[in-house]
């Protein structure tokens, strides 16, 4: 188990640097696992349920395993405002998932955060870290479609 | 005629969402001799992309929504006259550019070219007067805190200034957090110098031995660019303080997405490694802060401030703005405005000059501006003739915050508004106090109630007694200004929460509960491309009419028609399974 998690010590040892070392693990695995707890607190000479407390509190750490294409819809104010609720309730239609989820075939995980600060293109989301800004029903179908075809 | 000495394309993010990197793309394989630079944002994201040809006789000639072909970047490189950009000379007037000089100028991370526009000059001028002065200096210029609360900067850094330890602490608030701000955002990815700057002369006036970046994870590119230029100002000894044993450290943690922790104190616990829950003040951070030291937690904007205001002086700098505001704030526009951006005014401006003058938004198309984000409240149309700074805003229920403002169009529910900005408190709640864990969790349920169409009038006196309680029984700014999108919209657009409890009727057709998807029979085509699209099968495929017991008010058929002819109406004004039963 602790070779799976060896690159901790790049994170640092004290206590201070615990949400960095999570980071680490998520951005390596993209989720943090049982075993990443048992791992991290034990690197961190913290308590596993202190770590799941830091682990709960921040919106950023996923405790499943998420998809390939992971979507962080915006919900941040310009873009509610703009419609993403509309354009929440498309992408979960067009791919049969809800906030949180992955699809069966591990391809699309959907998640709604606060703001990508792109508010001036609103509405917008973000698939694996890039933006895709000003978005209606047609251009959502579209890139959904070019994701999938990659596949 | 004059040719083009380089060619820069905005590569901020919101550059790169509409396109930008198509566009350097298209430069890199045609501009030939000419170099091709990246830049950050000079505000007008809605003329994204927007290219800038620096011709050799100084001058410059920009270019927006720029396409990321070839075709288009020959024609600019032959500078056309087709979709050049020019920034209109009433915006010009009422703007006043003093923090984001260089923002979207500059190449975000060449030292170079920061220091021959002027940049590390205010730093060379700090470190040629005494800590002391230097403190004194940004007294006298009167700047208040960029994010939010609005406290004397000067002061601030006082306060840490007269600790006598060897360890002190000083922190970059950059946990933007308020949905609907992103000048941060901005000034980090476009002139990540100037913050650091502003730091090193912060740590210089202070006696802080430990410098902080907390930046929330959700900007990358602000990282990203921090990153390079603290590496770069290292290699050339920037980071050394005449009279300090080691050179200073400049160190970035990310956030890990959660709302609260843009309060002083959360954030210092989520730095040690903790949740991040706010705690009782006093002691303040700067009597105790980060394991236990003295530090003092200043916003991005307010660092960004400081070396301009060093070169130019306190005293140039108390000139701008208003009695009790002084100099610039930049404002972020979004919503329902044409010029959707980052715009930088002197305090002292009125509402009205920024949404309609700046923002391009139609006189009577617009109904209030909610002003910072969740924590702050709405303003309506009628009192667009106020002045913006920190007091004026605050005797209208609403706060300056982080400067985000988010223009409300005659189109949209207030009282949807104001459910959304109480989900949003709700779910970034930490739970520590009772008032603002249970009490949001209720105002929530009752707006949540009220959209639905199942409010009673009674529930508006509960939102007010409840929100009242919230307020006074939190502890930390996140609780105690939490209730004020529902009480200011309360406050000014009554009527609406009225006839959403009295009538039930919800006249921005906003409230998915309170309207009805209706098909016009006189201009339809029976092309069918709304039975298709719907994704729960309620529209008849012989009748192309829409049972609304079905449908879920996704708009899908509303978006796709070709001839525009579905709409929402008034709930009972679509056609309902029920009646035709009847």
């Amino acid at each position: 188990m602790s070779g799976a998690f060896s690159y901790l010590p790049e994170a640092g040892s004290d206590k201070g640097s615990l949400i960095k070392g999570l980071q680490l693990v998520q951005s390596r695995e993209g989720y943090v696992s049982d075993d990443a707890v048992r791992a991290v607190s034990a690197h961190f000479g913290v308590p596993e349920a202190e770590v799941e407390g830091v682990l709960t509190f921040y919106a950023q750490f996923k405790r499943t395993k998420p998809g390939k294409y992971q979507i962080s819809i915006c919900d941040g104010t310009a873009c509610h405002i703009k419609g993403s609720t509309q354009i929440a309730a498309w992408l979960a239609a067009e791919l049969g998932i809800g906030n949180g989820q992955t699809t069966e075939d591990g391809l699309f995980s959907i998640e709604t955060v606060a703001c990508l600060g792109c508010c001036s293109l609103a509405p917008c989301m973000a698939v694996n870290g890039k933006v895709h800004a000003k978005l209606d029903r047609k251009s959502l179908t579209r890139i959904l479609n070019e994701y999938k075809k990659m596949n | 005629m004059a040719s083009i000495k380089r060619i820069k394309v905005g590569t901020a993010s919101c550059g790169l969402a509409a396109g930008a990197g198509a566009v350097l793309e298209a430069f890199r394989r045609c501009a030939g001799s000419v170099p091709v630079a990246e830049v950050g944002c000079i505000g007008h994201c809605y003329a994204e992309p927007i290219v800038e040809a620096e011709l050799d006789n100084g001058e410059s000639v920009f270019y927006c929504r720029v396409k990321g072909t070839d075709e288009a970047a020959k024609a600019i490189l032959s500078l056309t006259d087709e979709g050049r950009f020019i920034i209109p000379e009433r915006r010009r007037e009422l703007e006043h550019i003093f923090v984001t000089r260089l923002a979207g100028r500059i190449n975000p991370v060449d030292l170079a070219e920061y220091k021959a526009n002027g940049g590390f000059k205010g730093l060379e001028r700090a470190i040629s007067m005494t800590p002391a002065q230097v403190v004194d200096e940004v007294k006298a210029s009167g700047l208040r805190g960029r994010g939010g609360a609005g406290f004397p900067t000067g002061m601030k850094w006082s306060f840490l200034a007269a600790k006598q330890v060897p360890d002190k602490v000083m922190i970059c608030n950059a946990d933007e957090g308020d949905p609907g701000a992103f000048m941060d955002r901005s000034m980090m990815e476009s002139v990540p110098f100037q913050v650091l700057e502003g730091m090193m002369i912060g740590a210089w006036a202070t006696g802080a031995t430990r410098l902080f970046i907390y930046c929330r994870a959700e900007y990358p590119l602000a990282i990203k660019h921090l990153k390079i230029a603290i590496a770069e100002m290292k290699k050339a000894g920037l980071d050394k303080l005449p009279g300090r044993p080691a050179p200073l450290e400049i160190v970035i943690k990310e956030g890990a997405g959660a709302f609260v922790c843009g309060e002083e104190t959360a954030m210092i616990h989520s730095l040690e490694g903790g949740r991040g829950t706010p705690r009782f003040r006093p002691p303040f951070p700067t009597d105790s802060g980060w394991n236990g030291l003295p530090t003092s937690i200043n916003n991005v904007e307010t660092f960004a401030n400081i070396p301009p205001l060093m070169v130019e002086g306190g005293e140039h700098f108390a000139s701008i703005g208003t009695e009790k505001g002084k100099g610039t704030k930049i404002f972020a526009l979004a919503g329902d405005v044409e010029n959707p951006g980052l715009t930088e005014v002197p305090l002292g401006v009125t509402l009205a000059e920024v949404v309609y003058e700046i923002g391009g938004a139609k006189p009577g198309t617009v109904k209030a501006v909610q002003t910072g984000g969740p924590s702050g409240g709405c303003i309506p149309a009628d009192k667009f003739d106020t002045k913006i700074d920190y007091d004026s805003l605050k005797a209208l229920g609403a706060i300056m915050g982080s400067g985000g403002l988010i223009v409300i169009g005659n189109h949209r529910c207030m009282v949807e508004t104001a459910r959304y900005f109480l989900s949003f408190t709700q779910r970034e709640s930490c739970g520590k106090c009772t008032f603002c864990r249970v009490g949001t969790t209720r105002m929530h349920e009752t707006l949540e109630r009220i959209v639905a169409g199942k409010g009673v009038e009674s529930d508006i006196d509960f939102l007010e007694q409840l929100g009242d309680k919230v307020r006074k029984g939190a502890l930390c700014g996140l609780g105690q200004t939490a209730p004020n999108p529902a009480l200011s919209t309360i406050r000014y657009f009554r009527n609406e929460y009225l006839a959403h409890v009295r009538d039930h009727v919800c006249e921005a057709k906003q409230c998915a509960a309170l309207v009805d998807v209706k098909v016009d029979p006189s201009k339809c085509i029976k092309c069918r491309l709304c039975v298709r699209t719907c994704p729960v099968g309620a529209i008849d495929p012989e009748t192309i009419v829409v049972d609304n017991d079905k449908c879920s008010k996704c708009n899908s058929c509303i978006e796709v028609c070709p001839k525009k002819t579905i709409s929402r109406v008034l709930r009972g004004e679509g056609y309902h399974s029920s009646n035709a039963q009847k």
